[in-house]
């Protein structure tokens, strides 16, 4: 069997673990091939378990735009048994297009390959799992990156362009707005300290971020903060914002509904800081400590 | 401009789902069902439409079970202007692919000739975020997923989307589609006078063979089961507990 496997890239770079997550759960498919659109094909010719690397560029493909990017994997996907991308924004605007113009079903948040045709995906916040069966010819998944570890370097893919497919130019790119940042990846961070409306301002958000920064940590937020302007959006984690599973999750003002929860309860270690002693938060946290944020943090970033 | 926004009636998002002791899914018998809540944002979006002179039109859709008239009911409420109920099922538990879904509307789309489609992200229940993808297409419209900002300047449409990093901005031509994501705006509460109005607005009841649609399902479903649950730790009484714990499982 063979896989084609969409790499989490675009005209800035690569986004190299979730890339390399996904391909550790591909190679258990079959043999991966994988696209990369704008940027970063030598880096993942470098990972092993790549067979081969196929590039693609122009403004469309390069920026992430469902229509060109469809366009393209439909005029390779015949060669095919399955089509997968790790779970990101980028892909989950794509697959389903791709998925429906092949007339089969796609599989969103695999955290599970039992086999070639089964799967198991988180439904309802997360609050089941199911196992589920394809029927189709081809399967086209995407992955949780946090249930699979990435692949190591250690390859030299051969890297050829893709097949050129024509533009159906319905959509075009403006602008993207991206905040330069040198703290790590939400998804892939070993640390995550996220805040929640108990935060109650952007300014105090700094107060999460010094923490962060200290432990060398990518900073989260719950809905709440981000609705409230207190956090940009990309921050989100939850059901229907990033699913995040590190070591060491620190939750600082946040209740814990079962939304933020999806998004977070598979972290090793779970720490909340919450004034209120029933906030559901601490039914999943590790260790909690009850108090007012505003005193407990700053006095835990100067002792870290 | 008519302005077609499809509703999916789900668990409501207050309720914790329980899994069936049987494996065989999730129950829902007694449980709050009410209208997703991206939906609840795409009709917000559509009625602005309305009330700024944009949208002529704002017709609800909803595919499943007949009490999905009630969440149809609700839409009406907040301004759609009507509603079509595709009852395909008489039980709560079958949920409709969104490939069938998609299918579905595309029929809907093929008599009404929309000028735009806002659906919602992503379903509360089965957490797909694909239906407006695979609805875009099989029209061959362009797609404009997790709107936080949507502009329509005669027949271009100006789209701020929600992606990993940040923002993006992107154009369209219409027709087109779009999903809401939270941010897109705050949904209204539908008054009660409205409640009433909404009561005498028309609903089109059809089936899924008015469509001559298949929707079979692709992916069985084999089992559903509760995932591998984490119980409460200890609270610590002070930073300094906190961190030697933290050393001690070796995360610091
Ligand atoms: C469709 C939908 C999707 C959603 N998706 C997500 C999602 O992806 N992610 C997500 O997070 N939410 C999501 N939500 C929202 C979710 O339901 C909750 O509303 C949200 O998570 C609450 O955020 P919060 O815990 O920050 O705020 P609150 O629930 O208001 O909690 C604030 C907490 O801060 C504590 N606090 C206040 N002041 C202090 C202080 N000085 N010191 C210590 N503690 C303090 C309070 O005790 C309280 O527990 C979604 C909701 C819907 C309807
Ligand atoms: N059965 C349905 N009836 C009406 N609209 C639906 C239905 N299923 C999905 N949708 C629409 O598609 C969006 C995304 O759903 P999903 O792809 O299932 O996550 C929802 O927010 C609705 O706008």
């Amino acid at each position: 069997m063979a896989v084609l496997l969409l790499a989490e890239s675009n005209a800035n770079g690569l986004n190299r673990d979730a890339t390399a997550r996904a391909i550790t759960a591909a190679s258990t498919l079959g043999e991966v091939t994988v696209l990369v659109p704008g940027a970063g094909a030598a880096e993942v010719a470098g990972i092993s378990g790549v067979s081969r690397v196929l590039t693609a560029e122009g403004d469309g493909v390069a920026h992430g735009l469902a229509e060109p990017l469809a366009a393209l994997i439909i005029g390779m996907a015949a060669d095919y048994s399955h089509i997968v991308a790790p779970s990101t924004a980028m892909a989950k605007n794509v697959l389903p297009r791709v998925a429906a113009l092949l007339d089969v079903m796609v599989i969103p948040d695999v955290i599970a390959i039992i086999d070639a045709d089964t799967f198991e995906r988180p439904v309802y916040a997360g609050n089941a799992v199911q196992t589920v069966k394809s029927a189709d010819a081809t399967k086209v998944l995407t992955v949780r990156t946090a249930g699979f570890a990435a692949a190591a370097d250690g390859n030299t893919a051969p890297v050829s362009p893709a097949p050129e497919a024509a533009d159906p130019a319905l959509s075009a790119w403006v602008a993207d707005h991206i905040a330069d940042t040198d703290r790590p990846d939400l998804t892939s961070a070993r640390i995550v300290v996220s805040g929640g409306r108990g935060i109650g301002s952007e300014e105090n958000f700094a107060l999460v971020a010094n923490l962060a920064d200290k432990m060398g940590a990518a900073v989260g937020a719950s809905r709440a903060a981000v609705d409230a302007g207190f956090a940009p959006n990309d921050w989100q984690v939850g059901q229907t914002g990033k699913v995040v599973a590190p070591d060491l999750y620190i939750a600082l003002g946040i209740s814990g509904a079962i939304q933020h929860l999806a998004g977070m309860k598979d972290s090793k270690v779970i720490v909340a800081i919450n004034q209120d002693e029933d906030a559901p938060i601490f039914q999943v946290a590790d260790f909690g400590l009850v108090g007012d944020l505003f005193t407990i943090v700053p006095d835990l970033t100067s002792k870290v | 401009m008519k302005v077609l926004v499809p509703v999916k009636r789900v668990i409501d998002y207050n309720v914790k789902a329980r899994v069936k002791a049987d494996g065989t899914g999730v129950d829902l018998t007694n449980v709050k069902m009410s209208m997703n809540p991206f939906d609840e944002i795409a009709v917000e979006e559509a009625v602005r439409l309305k009330e700024k002179g944009i949208a002529t039109e704002v017709v609800a859709v909803s595919i499943g079970v007949k009490q999905a008239g009630d969440t149809l009911r609700t839409a009406m409420a907040m301004g759609a202007d009507r509603a079509i109920l595709i009852n395909v099922s008489d039980d709560a538990g079958t949920d409709i692919e969104p490939l069938a879904v998609a299918k579905l509307l595309k029929g809907v789309i093929d008599a009404e000739q929309p000028g735009l489609v806002i659906a919602g992200k992503q379903a509360i229940d089965n957490d797909m975020n694909a239906t407006g993808q695979m609805l875009a297409a099989l029209l061959g419209w362009g797609q404009a997923t997790f709107a936080s900002k949507v502009d329509v300047e005669g027949d271009t449409l100006r789209v701020t989307r929600e992606i990993d990093g940040g923002l993006q901005d992107i154009t369209m031509t219409l027709p087109a589609i779009i999903t809401a994501d939270l941010r897109l705006n705050e949904p209204r509460y539908a008054s009660l006078p409205n409640i009433m109005k909404a009561k005498k607005k028309p609903l089109e009841e059809k089936t899924a063979a008015d469509y001559g649609v298949d929707i079979t399902p692709r992916l069985t479903v084999m089992k559903t089961v509760e995932p591998a649950g984490r119980t409460a730790g200890i609270k610590v009484a002070s930073v300094d507990e906190l961190l030697a714990k933290l050393k001690a499982a070796e995360v610091l």
